[in-house]
């Protein structure tokens, strides 16, 4: 893709008139993200119906070299990209877990299609993980059953526009930059079902409480007393759920995860625009080490519950009147 | 033709062959008399033999399905029981010998009849995994779409998992009142998962990946193998998937090698299990035709086809019942073949690319495959998931247009004629792909020497595994369902069906480059058809919550990849009789891998992408 | 014949090579032109060699079959009688007949009798969980969803915004007419007109208002054919033969804009001016 040189001297310093198309200023973020996002490699991998439309995406007619990322390899240490492209099962998270971890930094993934990002319409399977994102930390979720190939290339700009907004001056953009390396996604485990090794002490506990119970550990149960007080009490909204309480993450954890919250949240707010449906994010819902992707969901869901009523309430008034 | 007479076979038609058992096993056998049932029941203990005696002197020597059915509860039976269904076939054509044989809930146990169809193993194992019936004198009985230390049998109808909601669809919650949530905020760890109350996790190992290697010896096996000349080579243990480019998706072989020689083969599967059947229970039976869409996802019209002709079975045993009209049945023919063609130049191309003709015939293919899905989207409405057949019609007629409507920014319009643009397709492009096709492979020396010889399955080897489709028709066995028992509009179109006799990679090849020409010989009958029933209703009369008789129907279809059966059961369960009992799928992606380890074994392991792809799976359908 | 089949096949990659060539040299530095409507040709039957689609540049339009998540068929906002009102009556067919369950609705009680209200409270759609299948539009009985043609959704957090609420969802009627005119008009005409059911209903029971309203739609229709949207008229029942009429939209294609709707202010402003209508008809009416 041929270097445009007005975008890049789109700086905060003013060029003179006269000078304007013989002299580019730039920072040095924007160089190297220009070069960064133009030559995004994909891991060759796919797992299920979106993959087709992936193959699609990449061959003659929608043909995705045009964007830099013709080279798909299929081994992870030659890849920045993963594109999620199908139900993740938990049989698969395994093995895709692991993939992450041998990807080379900078790595982002793309959860492809509905199951990718939430489980889709297998979702109530009992083999099947509920999004990638309850493992890996996704950058862009793209929606469909399965996204069209232009849907796909739609979330690869979506992609490109978020490396944009990144800044090598700031750590929190660029950490792997920092000292020593990043820290690895835990690998989940295959055992009477799949155990996430983050928790590992929230299991133990539960087993605990159910053995002095005489109960049984299931994890199906009608409603977690959390959420049925979130639900009662919606003014008490600031509620652990249980799994919060988790003691998952290290402290490095912590830190890393704060980085990367920062660092979505950066890039969601100067790419808003990329993606029409991206709102004020609450980022750090999609990141593994928080382990509660859906309280941020229930605050909305309170909200949207109470803006109903009060609408309701509304219309009553007016028939009443 | 080859010589397709049956051994011995005293029997001719299905009353007569089932009238023989029943004289030669009085005790044994008996009829099925539930309501809207067929075939016979077998008593346990003497169903190797019974099946010895179908297979041998019977001359049923195909195994098309076998798959187990949970009987608990109210519905169309009186005890609790588990029962495994076998459908077996001739390959002489006719319709099939439905036997059943039943046993306990606590103490599942039949005995294996492996030793009598090897295309039971697969689907043996699949009953293991997934109702716990234990079969005895199975060789290798291991769980096969789960994992080995799943907790529980998922299948059975009293397993219920994390994100269970009610027994069927449609769910309570969701209207009046269906104040949204996400399944995870109802699980305390916020993910899919549930525990066994006596969960040890002091002793927590995951004996997954330990328990594939079983029967290999761990890792690299360094005991050396002496040939006759006193030459040392290792025998080397080596893993293959579920991530790796040339397994066509997320599946995972573990073989033996020997120096570069193959000298055993074991798949290893369900890396995309997404519960098609557990789901598909809880579902109606008009909400699983979306569904099945994403068995084989690269021929969805095919998958359809397939559901509703069983379906339609079913509803054809109530007393009202309107059967489809002739244009619906022409357009489901019409939708069907253009799917077949997609299938097979995808299968090719993926194949050569397996070869190392990387990826310039796919992108000449997938053109093609672009228009035709332009033609599916513009119909159907997707590219992919056409969801396009009803029970007893069709989604909707052919639009008179292949038109697009500008929405988004730069958008670029086109505009055909549909009865022009499909008369274009048939008579020119499709046929000049294929053609080009032929004059590009055919007699590429590379491909010869590559495919010739090498992946070879005998005739015998290919009706007892269960092979279908291409594989089976490869090997010298005529055998295409479209003539065997046809269906739908089959019978009064013209074509002949494709089979070569090398039963090696190549003839492979050519089963499918013949059935592509094949396939455009019968769209081009149906061109003149779709001309003069138009107008003809092609809506189907099933209400969106219409109930299905009860009863159990088998409808199968010659899919690209092969036998694609369906099984359901509806028991006229009083609180949903619009939910099926049991849906089961006859993958034919799946039980084509069981002889994958006879193909490869004396290979190398070089061959061994080529013949894989050979088989033309997907993995959607492997695991369901 | 050893090499024979191998060089044969070579001299076909080199046709296809040479023709790849074709379109360039027919259209020269052009052929991605938007004002060189040569879209169709390069896509269609008669084609020959390179066949990309320029994405950002240029989209492949959806045909009006074509499903994405669904969406809420509301009223015109500057509907003269009932703008912004949900065409959705929540009977709740389109939750029963999902295949994945990912509709959500919560139906509207009146108040003061308890008694259901035909329009939904809540809507939301799980788009994480929606397989596009179709079955909620195919079976709704109002015509009051359907399935958008927008699959540019993509988004950095799903937590927050894949489940689509009600507001999210509805688009007016008027999109639906401009994304799919001839599936727009053979519904109104099983319908029996261009209004919702319901509101065709209270017109018959209404009698004497009906000419006034007529009176009405048609000015509005007048004004509507100014436009570039164009819809076909409410009095011609009949389906104009397809082959006359070229795509509605056609003629907007090359424009840069969406060319289904005005400007973001314009929509906010006619969605303001008639919830002011419609309050004010309300304090009338107290």
């Amino acid at each position: 893709m041929e270097l445009n040189l007005q975008e890049l001297s789109k700086t905060q310093y003013p060029i003179p008139a006269d000078l304007q198309n013989n002299v580019a200023i730039t920072s040095l973020s924007k160089i190297y993200n220009w070069g960064r996002r133009n030559s995004m490699w994909p891991m060759l991998f796919g797992l299920a119906c979106c993959a087709i439309e992936m193959i699609a995406t990449a061959s003659s007619r929608f043909d995705f070299s045009r964007f830099g990322m013709e080279v798909m390899r299929a081994t992870p240490r030659q890849s920045d990209l993963m594109i999620v492209s199908g139900t993740v099962t938990k049989k698969m998270v395994v093995p895709i877990v692991r993939l992450y971890n041998q990807m080379p930094e900078p790595k982002y993934v793309l959860a492809m299609g509905a199951c990718a990002s939430g489980g889709g319409p297998f979702k109530e399977g009992y083999n099947v993980v509920s999004g990638i994102d309850k493992y890996l930390p996704v950058d862009v979720y793209v929606p469909g059953c399965p996204p069209t190939p232009q849907a796909l290339l739609f979330g690869l700009i979506a992609l490109q526009k978020k490396i944009d907004g990144q800044s090598i001056a700031d750590y929190d953009d660029v950490p792997w930059y920092g000292v020593g390396l990043s820290d690895p996604a835990p690998v989940p485990i295959l055992g009477p079902d799949i155990i996430d090794p983050r928790q590992m002490d929230m299991i133990r506990r539960q087993a605990e409480k159910a053995a002095s119970d005489g109960g049984v550990l299931n994890a199906a149960r009608s409603l977690p007393s959390a959420a049925v007080a979130v639900l009662d009490a919606p003014a008490k909204a600031a509620k652990p759920a249980p799994a919060a309480a988790a003691p998952a993450a290290s402290e490095a954890d912590d830190k890393r995860a704060a980085a990367l919250a920062r660092k979505a949240a950066r890039a969601a707010k100067s790419e808003g625009a990329a993606a029409s449906t991206t709102p004020a994010a609450v980022p750090a819902a999609s990141l593994p080490s928080g382990g509660k992707p859906w309280e941020e969901s229930e605050a909305i869901r309170e909200q949207r519950k109470q803006a109903a009523l009060a609408r309701k309430a509304a219309r009553a008034n007016k028939t009443e009147g | 033709m080859v010589d397709m007479t049956v051994p011995n076979s005293p029997a001719t038609s299905i009353e007569d062959a089932i009238a023989d058992l029943k004289a030669k096993f009085p005790d044994a056998v008996s009829d099925d008399k539930r309501e809207g049932y067929s075939g016979v029941i077998v008593s346990k203990d003497k169903l190797l033999e019974v099946a010895r005696y179908i297979h041998d002197t019977l001359g049923f020597d195909y195994l098309s399905s076998a798959t187990a059915v949970d009987y608990l509860g109210e519905g169309n039976h009186s005890n609790d029981h588990l029962e495994m269904v076998y459908h077996a076939y001739r390959t002489t054509g006719g319709k099939a010998l439905v036997f059943k044989a039943q046993t306990d809930r606590e103490k599942a146990e039949l005995p294996s009849l492996v030793s009598v169809w090897k295309g039971a193993d697969f689907q043996e194992r699949e009953a293991w995994d997934l109702f716990g019936i234990r079969f005895q004198g199975h060789p290798n009985l291991k769980r096969i779409l789960m994992w080995e230390g799943f907790h529980g049998f998922p299948m059975r109808k009293d397993w219920h998992e994390a994100y269970y909601e009610q027994d069927h669809k449609p769910f309570d919650s969701r209207w009046p009142s269906g104040h949204v949530y996400r399944a995870e905020e109802r699980n305390i760890f916020g993910k899919n998962v549930k525990y066994p109350a006596d969960i040890d996790l002091s002793k927590l190992t995951d004996i997954s990946e330990s328990s594939m290697y079983e029967g290999f010896g761990m890792g690299v096996e360094y005991t050396q193998v002496r040939d006759g000349e006193g030459m040392a080579t290792d025998q080397l243990i080596v893993n293959m998937g579920p991530h790796h480019p040339s397994t066509h998706g997320v599946f995972r072989m573990i073989m033996r090698l020997d120096g570069e020689t193959v000298t055993h083969l074991e798949p290893v599967m369900g890396y995309l299990h997404r519960n098609h059947e557990k789901i598909g229970e809880r579902n109606t039976f008009l909400q699983n035709i979306p569904f099945t869409d994403r068995l084989d996802y690269i021929s969805s019209m095919g998958n359809n086809h397939g559901y509703v002709l069983a379906v339609e079975q079913l509803l054809a045993l109530a007393p009202k019942y309107t059967p489809p009209t002739y244009r619906t049945e022409v357009l489901r023919v019409l939708m069907v073949e253009l799917t077949r063609i997609v299938n097979h130049l995808w299968a090719i191309g993926f194949w050569l690319n397996d070869l190392g003709a990387f990826f310039t015939p796919v992108l000449y293919f997938i053109q093609e495959r672009e228009r035709i899905l332009d033609f599916f989207e513009a119909v159907a409405g997707s590219r992919m998931m056409c969801n396009y057949m009803r029970f007893g019609g069709v989604f909707a007629d052919l639009p008179e247009r292949i038109r697009t409507v500008a929405n988004l920014m730069n958008d670029r319009v086109r505009d055909f004629n549909t009865m022009q643009f499909l008369t274009e397709m048939i008579n020119e492009r499709i046929p000049r792909t294929i053609d080009e096709l032929d004059e590009y492979l055919t007699n590429s020396d590379i491909v010869r020497v590559r495919s010739e010889g090498v992946g070879y399955l005998s005739r015998e080897d290919a009706i007892n595994y269960s092979a279908a489709g291409p594989l089976l028709r490869g090997s010298g066995v005529a055998y295409d369902i479209r003539r065997a028992e046809p269906y739908s509009i089959y019978d009064e179109l013209d074509f002949d069906v494709a089979v070569q006799y090398e039963g090696d990679m190549y003839a492979r090849y050519l089963v499918r480059l013949q059935e592509m020409r094949e396939s455009v010989r019968i769209l081009k009958q149906i061109l003149p058809r779709l001309e003069y029933t138009a107008g003809e209703s092609v809506a189907s009369p099933f209400a969106y919550s219409g109930k299905v008789p009860i009863g159990e129907a088998y409808g199968r279809v010659e899919n690209g990849k092969g036998e694609l059966g369906y099984y359901v059961v509806s028991a006229g369960d009083k609180k949903a009789a619009a939910n099926p009992w049991r849906y089961h799928v006859r993958a034919p992606s799946f039980i084509n891998l069981t002889p994958l380890g006879v193909m490869a074994k004396g290979g190398k392991v070089a061959d061994l992408v080529a013949i894989l792809g050979s088989i033309d799976i997907v993995l959607g359908e492997t695991d369901r | 014949m050893n090499g024979i089949g191998f060089i044969k096949g070579m001299l076909l990659t080199l046709r296809h090579f040479v023709e790849s060539y074709v379109d360039d040299v027919r259209y020269g530095f052009k052929k991605y032109s938007p004002n060189v409507d040569n879209f169709q040709q390069r896509q269609g039957t008669q084609a020959a060699g390179v066949f990309t689609v320029q994405y950002p540049d240029e989209k492949v339009a959806m045909p009006e079959r074509f499903r994405f998540v669904p969406f809420l068929v509301v009223e015109d906002y500057d509907h003269p009688e009932r703008p912004g009102k949900d065409w959705c009556t929540s009977c709740g067919i389109c939750a029963k007949v999902c295949p994945p369950q990912c509709i959500w609705i919560v139906r509207s009680n009146d108040p003061a009798t308890g008694r259901p209200v035909p329009e939904p409270e809540a809507f939301f759609i799980d788009i994480d969980i929606c397989m596009n299948c179709g079955f909620c539009a195919e079976y709704c009985p109002f015509d009051a969803i359907k399935m958008d043609h927008d699959y540019e959704l993509a988004s950095y957090d799903r937590t927050t915004s894949h489940i689509f609420d009600k507001d999210k969802l509805s688009k007016e009627f008027k999109y639906w007419k401009t994304i799919a005119p001839n599936r727009a008009i053979d519904e109104a005409q099983a319908r029996g007109g261009w209004e919702h059911k319901d509101a065709q209903k209270a017109a018959r029971r209404g009698g004497g208002a009906a000419d006034s309203k007529r009176e009405e739609v048609r000015a509005r229709k007048e004004e509507e054919q100014k436009q570039p949207v164009a819809s076909a008229p409410v009095a011609q029942e009949t389906k104009p033969a397809a082959a006359e009429t070229p795509a509605p939209a056609a003629a907007t294609s090359g424009g840069g804009e969406k060319p289904w709707t005005d400007s973001e202010e314009e929509r906010e402003r006619r969605k303001q001016a008639a919830l002011a209508r419609k309050a004010a008809r309300a304090s009338k009416r107290e």
